[in-house]
This record gives structure tokens, sequence and C-alpha cells, in this order.
């Protein structure tokens, strides 16, 4: 899994026909969408839309009934999630998914730990800390460097149980870094961060990110920090996208308006 | 960076237990043997409670390790305590190997109860064979290293010197797999699986190495046992066993490799001392002990120097 990998012609991720259903819930019908490379796309959508069905499918987690998800031209429809995370893709997650007992710098080793296993590197006989496949730096200095990036640097010590939301945000999104994925899906990454610090968040967040080269989607529910954020918007309702384009164009639409935003009333 | 004690502290411990072993007298060097074998296996139930799993069923691959070395004695006419050791190894690693598929997946209590009822399994074929000495078990013959054959009077020595060296190899072995990414893939398992998998990691298969490691270090506690008592049965599986062998690991603590041979020592000092004085009640002494430090070291035994080490 590396943020270097080979340059694909067309999208990175493309989806067709995707489609699950929960019961009588459809929370995913029928969806086609291709994903430029280096792109930084939001997804918007009020809740029960779909927005994070379409994310654990794309990351393994729920199988799709129906359709195709391509990634890099190879199809991984059905790969779990240590499968899809392997080949490139990583997510953060609503709530973080942290290892609480650890603290922020142990839970940034413990992804580096896996970067080297998976690359073959740092078996029982393996001499002194290792090179980080991909960094090129040993694992404390890459650790060190990833804190940095997130502001991690000063709460390095502490349990990660014990940090604030922002903060426990932060580092979830920075373990889904690690392993240097070509596509990252945040899911609601300002969500528990205050309103004044969401820009800021938000920005060093992308900054990070796109110093990496990956392509983002991101879920939001603030259509500020998705104008300002994104390059192009994908609106959900019922489980379809509703709108696609750029971000103006696509919070302007009547539909998003009256099915997302709530600005204008469902016609009687 | 904190400078690593543990190895300089093991080895002192091993140096402290060859020389001073030899002036100590033969039931206390019986004792310590005995509890530098329960120790290896509370080691085992350690490297499984980092990951978050408590086995109710350690008891199978000390049992086994002590049958394996027995049957390797009886086959082979010797009492190598090497040549033991080696079969009990390979006979607790390839049991593992294969129960490790089904026992890696369960967790919490499933983990527990399907690892005790293991055990018991072991315990049932073990009554049920005749050829095994059933209930009675049979004798092992007197242990000799690697071709060296000890006096009467220094065998107990002898077996409390390879006792000594195996704990302190296991003991640094750990404490070094510890510091490898898998290693230290065990509390990241414990606090947070989904998250683990979602790295790229694959938790079932880091649970399945330890488990196997942990059998492993559990069967040479069962051989250690074997050439020190001379003598197996089949209660070495039984779930009493077992339990004895968590209460160790949660008298201790998970604070470092030597914690479990503290434990076992201090668990062996209040059995001896409890039976002495009130062979009929010394369940309740050991029971009170094990309350009190739960209630007052939740970490154990070790947590005592481990606060004290730490600055204030």
């Amino acid at each position: 899994m590396s943020g270097a990998g080979v340059a694909v012609d067309g999208p990175i991720l493309e989806v067709r026909g995707l489609s699950k259903r929960f019961g009588a819930v459809a929370a995913a019908q029928d969806i086609d969408v291709g994903i430029a490379e280096r792109s930084v796309v939001g997804l918007i959508g009020a809740n029960g839309a779909g927005k994070t069905t379409f994310i654990n499918m794309v990351t393994g987690y729920l199988k799709p009934d129906a359709g195709r998800i391509t990634y890099a031209s190879r199809d991984i429809t059905g790969l779990g999630p240590r499968a899809t995370a392997r080949l490139g893709i990583a997510r953060s997650f609503q709530i973080p998914q942290l290892y609480g007992s650890l603290t922020v710098l142990e839970n940034v080793m413990v992804g580096l730990g896996i970067v080297v296993r998976n690359a073959g590197l740092g078996g029982f006989f393996a001499r002194g800390r290792p090179h980080v496949p991909g960094y090129d730096a040993p694992e404390g200095e890459v650790a060190e460097r990833l804190l940095a990036a997130f502001s991690l640097l000063d709460c390095r010590n502490e349990p990660a149980r014990a940090l604030a939301g922002g903060l426990r945000k932060l580092l979830d999104i920075a373990l889904a870094m690690i392993g240097r994925p070509r596509i990252l899906l945040l899911d609601e990454p300002t969500s528990g961060v205050s309103t004044e610090e969401k820009f800021a968040v938000m920005a060093m967040i992308l900054g990070a990110v796109r110093a990496e080269g990956a392509t983002v989607l991101f879920v939001e529910h603030d259509m500020e920090v998705v104008e300002r954020s994104a390059e192009r918007v994908l609106a959900f309702y019922d489980g379809r996208i509703i709108a696609d384009g750029e971000p103006r164009a696509v919070l302007d639409d009547p539909g998003v308006q009256r099915r997302v935003v709530g600005a204008v009333p469902e016609p009687r | 960076m904190k400078r690593d004690r543990t190895p300089r502290a093991v080895g002192a411990a091993l140096l402290a237990l060859l020389a001073g072993g030899m002036l100590l007298p033969p039931w206390l060097q019986f004792l310590l043997t005995i509890a530098l074998a329960q120790g290896l296996v509370a080691l085992s139930l350690a490297l499984l409670l980092r990951a978050g799993l408590l086995s109710f069923g350690q008891a199978l691959y000390y049992c086994l390790g002590a049958y394996a070395a027995g049957v390797a004695g009886q086959l082979w006419h010797t009492g190598d305590m090497v040549v033991q050791m080696a079969c009990a190894c390979a006979a607790a690693a390839l049991t593992a190997w294969v129960l490790g598929y089904l026992l890696a997946r369960y967790r919490g209590i499933y983990f527990g109860l399907l690892s005790l009822a293991l055990s018991m399994i072991l315990y049932g074929l073990l009554v049920k064979s005749e050829a095994l000495g059933s209930t009675d078990g049979f004798n092992i013959p007197r242990p000799s290293v690697l071709g060296l054959h000890p006096q009467e009077s220094t065998v107990r020595y002898v077996v409390l010197a390879v006792a000594a060296v195996v704990s302190a190899g296991a003991a640094l072995a750990v404490h070094r797999y510890l510091e490898t990414p898998l290693g230290r893939l065990a509390p990241a398992i414990r606090d947070n699986e989904i998250r683990v998998e979602y790295m790229g990691a694959s938790a079932r298969a880091a649970v399945h190495v330890k488990y196997v490691i942990a059998a492993v270090l559990a069967a040479l506690g069962g051989a250690i046992a074997a050439a020190t008592v001379g003598h197996i049965d089949p209660d070495m599986a039984y779930w009493t066993t077992s339990g004895e062998f968590v209460f160790i690991a949660i008298l201790a603590g998970t604070g470092s490799v030597l914690a479990p041979f503290l434990g076992a020592i201090v668990y062996g000092l209040i059995h001896s001392v409890a039976y002495g004085l009130s062979p009929n009640t010394w369940q309740l002494t050991l029971g009170s002990a094990l309350l009190l430090v739960i209630a007052f070291l939740p970490e154990g035994l070790w947590s005592l120097g481990a606060h004290r080490r730490s600055p204030s």
C-alpha cells in the first residue's frame, strides 16, 4: 500500500451499478461514478442518504448486492477491509477508531509496524529499527513527521482515549494515512470540531493528505466546508447520486437544495 | 529513549539462580524449579493477555509437553531433558497450529471456554488411555542433560539450572518478540480489531501466531515439571491446573517478562506456607491473597516495583 503507485488512465476509482439493500431499505441504488486521481470529492446528503454505505462498500466493510467497484483498473468488488487497505484504499471513521489504551505515539508506531511487516521486514531476527518502506526513514523519524503533519506532536505521550474530540479525529486520519494510501475516504472529518476551527482543521487535513498525492473523498454536513474544500461534489439522496459536479453548481441545484440542504421545502 | 533494563535484569536473575541455587536445600531447589515451570506457563498466558485473550485451558499444553517428554523418554529410553523439551515443543507447536485455526476466530469468554473445553478433552483422552497409564499416569527416567548423567546428590540442582537457563532464554525471546511489529500488534488487537484490519493487518493471523508461541512456552513448562517430579498424570490437564496458571498470571501482572516468574515464586510460597499452617483450608488463604492483589494491585505484583521506579 503506497501513495506512489503507478498512474492509471481514466478514473482511479470507478463504480458501476452499485446497489445495497438492508431489508426494505435501499441504501445504494444503481450508483455509477468515476473518481479522478488526486481529486478532492465531497459527499453530501441527509442522514441515511447512503454516503457511509458507499464508503463501507468501497473499503470492503460491506459487500454490495450488485455492481462492480474498480480501483486502478482492478476489480476490488467484495474484497475485505484488509485487502483493500493493502491495495491503497484507507479510511477514517465517523467515530474515530483508535487504540484507546495506547499513547498517540504508540498508535502511530503500531501502524508503522504493520507497514514494515507487510513489506516482509521487521521480523524476529531483524536488527535495530527498520526503515519504513515508502518513507525511507526509521520508524521513530516517520512517526514524528506524521504527528507533526497532523499537529499531534504535543500530545504524543497521552493515551488516545484521553484526547479531545478534534484530536481523536486527527489521530484517526493520521492512522489512515500511515500506509500512504492512494485513496483516502474520510467520514465526517470535522464532526466534533468547533465551528471556528473547522476550516483550519480541514485545510490542515487536506494539506497533509494532498502532500502525499492521495485522492480524497470526504463526507461532510457543513456546506461551507464542502464548498471551500471540494473540487467536486456528489449529492446523495435515497441511495442514489442526484447531483454530481462543481461545488457551487451542485449546491445551487434545486433538487439538492430541497432534498439535501433543506433550504427549499419539498413540493406537496 | 528509555534504556531497556530487561535483558540485564534477566541475566542477573539467571546468574543468581545458577550461583545461589547450589547453596539451597534440595526441597527448595525443587520448589524453585516447579515455580520456574509454572512461570513459563504464566508467561504464555501473559502473552495472550496482552492481546486481550484469557485462556482457561493452558494446562492443555502444560500436560501435552509433559506427556510428549515422557513418551519420548519411554520410546528412546532417555531422560535427556534437551531431547524431551524438543519433543514437547514440537508436539505443542503442531497441536496449537492446528487448533489455532479454530481458536483464533474467537475472542473474550468464547476463547476462554473453548480453550478450557479443549484441555478437558485431553484430560478425558488421557484418563481413558491405558497405554499412558490412565488416571495413574507413568514415571519418567531420571533426568540427564546432553549425555551427562548427574549424581543423585546434584540432580535437583542440574534440573534447576536447566529450568533457569530455559526460563531466561524464553523470557528474553518473548521480550524481543514484543518489540517486533507482530508483537506490538497485541495491545492494538485488544483495543480495536477493526482499526487493525483497516490498516492492512490480519488480527486473526497475529492471534494464531501468539497462540502457537504461548503453547510452546507452556509445553516447556510441562516438560520441566515432568523432569522435576519424575511422574506425570492426567491431572496436569485438569481445569484446576489451568486455574492455578490464571491465578499466577493475575497475581504477577503483565508489566514485564519477569513478572510471571515472580508471580509463580510468590504463589509457591503462599501455597507452601498456607498448606503447612492449615492443610484443610489452604485454598482460603490463596483466595484471600488473590482478592487482596485484585483490590490493591489490579495490575499485579509487578506494578509495585514499577510504581517505585517511575518518577512521581
